[in-house]
């Protein structure tokens, strides 16, 4: 029904507007009409309304003026300051961090230096020490080698002594006893030089 | 009288005012125009006071709405057309805000208004043309001429760009007035319908809860429409304002 109050209401506007308030009959008519006669009078559909345009215009005008103001002045330099600022600090916070983890990076590797110099430090104070032991050990051992030797040495001339001390008293020995069993072999006595010769012969041989 | 759905469209004076024989009466329009500007400046004034380097919920609302705006000149009108950002961000704003407000029980819609929303829309075309004139001179009348087009098809084609340009305010406007103006009858019908439906008794009652559903339903898609048409509003503004800066590279 409200459609049809439409209706009529537009073709009262065809009409005009002294037949509108004349003939308007029918109920509807008038409650439509009424709301229109009050306002605009012409009774024309509302948005296509041209009393009010000049109105509009200065309000918009006026009032849009004001916004875009505002909107230039205060809202949009205010927002993009924020807007600026958090990009600042992020940026900020992020050299920040890189230029933390660098220090981090710095320790790291001076403290790996450190640790690499210590550990060469520590080798060559063990090497140093092995060294030095072995070089102990070989000066000791060839010490000891040498004295052995000499002892052997000394041995060995008192044995080659004894030795030769001992065979030559062998000869001694063996021309007594040879004398001595010839004697009671044969019961006369050999000239010692026929012994010595016997005696050296058997020991040539 | 509350059965008229164009009756909510009426423009009533409150304070008249007559300036050298021309009518400049404050009207219910002016009243919501008063209105849109306050709500809109004084939601992003009071949400971004702060100046929160951690925003607030509404804060980040405000943030949002520039960076939407400052993404969609860029990609429509390049960093050349950045100049334009108040404008672009004042008209989004201010439909968004008038368009949301109209869907208030009583309120008045001030973009259901044709010679507001042509305002804005002459508002945008102006700008395009004194700055494209401004900026290049006679070489912005290149935006009537494409590259690449025969010689013999050029009148033609120059014909079609210049009916297309001039025909641009009367769509930017047509779009917006005509979408918030249907909507707002559309509603206004199946709300009426629930009223005199259920006038008619138990029969009509149980008529009545389809467009009930109906009005339920067309409410919600009127919020989204108020958005849209906003956005499309500043969309074509930011396509618009880039023949004014980059004329003839399209």
């Amino acid at each position: 029904m409200f459609v049809t109050a439409a209706y009529a209401q537009q073709s009262t506007t065809t009409e005009g507007a002294e037949a509108h308030d004349a003939a308007a009959a029918g109920e509807v008519h008038t409650e439509t009409g009424v709301a229109h006669e009050g306002e605009a009078g012409s009774g024309v559909f509302p948005p296509f309304d041209s009393t009010h345009f000049a109105s509009q215009l200065l309000w918009l005008a006026i009032t849009f003026g004001l916004f875009y103001l505002l909107m230039s002045k205060v809202i949009i330099p205010r927002i993009g300051g924020i807007l600026e600022t958090r990009h600042d600090r992020i940026a900020q916070d992020l050299d920040e961090a890189s230029r933390l983890k660098g220090e981090a990076d710095a320790a790291i590797a001076s403290y790996e230096q450190d640790l690499a110099a210590a550990k060469s430090k520590g080798h060559k104070i063990a090497d140093d020490a092995r060294e030095s032991a072995k070089a102990k050990a070989n000066a000791d051992r060839t010490a000891v080698e040498a004295d052995l030797a000499k002892k052997i040495s000394a041995a060995e001339d008192r044995i080659a002594d004894i030795k030769a001390k001992a065979l030559a008293d062998v000869g001694a020995i063996a021309e007594e006893t040879a004398t001595a069993v010839v004697k009671q072999l044969i019961g006369g006595t050999v000239t010692k030089a026929e012994i010595t010769a016997a005696v050296k012969a058997s020991a040539g041989n | 009288m509350s059965n008229d759905p164009t009756h909510q469209f009426l423009v009533n004076k409150i304070v008249p005012i007559e300036i050298g024989g021309i009518d400049f009466s404050f009207t219910n329009a002016s009243l919501f125009m008063v209105a849109t500007v306050g709500v809109a400046a004084g939601f992003l004034y009071l949400t971004t006071s702060q100046r929160g380097l951690i925003p607030t919920r509404l804060q980040s609302v405000s943030e949002m709405s520039y960076e939407f705006i400052a993404s969609m000149l860029r990609e429509g009108a390049g960093s050349g057309g950045m100049k334009f950002f108040p404008m672009v961000f004042s008209l989004f704003m201010f439909i968004l805000t008038a368009n949301l407000l109209g869907m208030f029980p009583y309120f008045f819609t001030i973009t259901s208004q044709i010679i507001v929303t042509f305002a804005l829309a002459l508002f945008v075309i102006g700008t395009v043309i004194l700055y494209g004139f401004y900026k290049h001179g006679l070489g912005f009348l290149k935006l009537f001429v494409p590259h690449g087009v025969p010689g013999v098809l050029l009148p033609l084609v120059v014909a079609i760009e210049i009916i297309s340009f001039l025909s641009r305010p009367i769509s930017l406007s047509v779009r917006l007035f005509a979408n918030m103006l249907a909507g707002h009858i559309t509603l206004k019908v199946f709300a009426g319908f629930v009223t005199s439906l259920s006038a008619l008794g138990a029969v009509g009652i149980g008529g009545a809860i389809l467009p009930l559903i109906m009005t339920v339903a067309i409410t919600g898609l009127e919020f989204l429409v108020c958005f849209l048409q906003a956005y499309v509003f500043a969309v074509l503004t930011c396509m618009y304002l880039n023949d004014a800066v980059h004329p003839g590279s399209h």
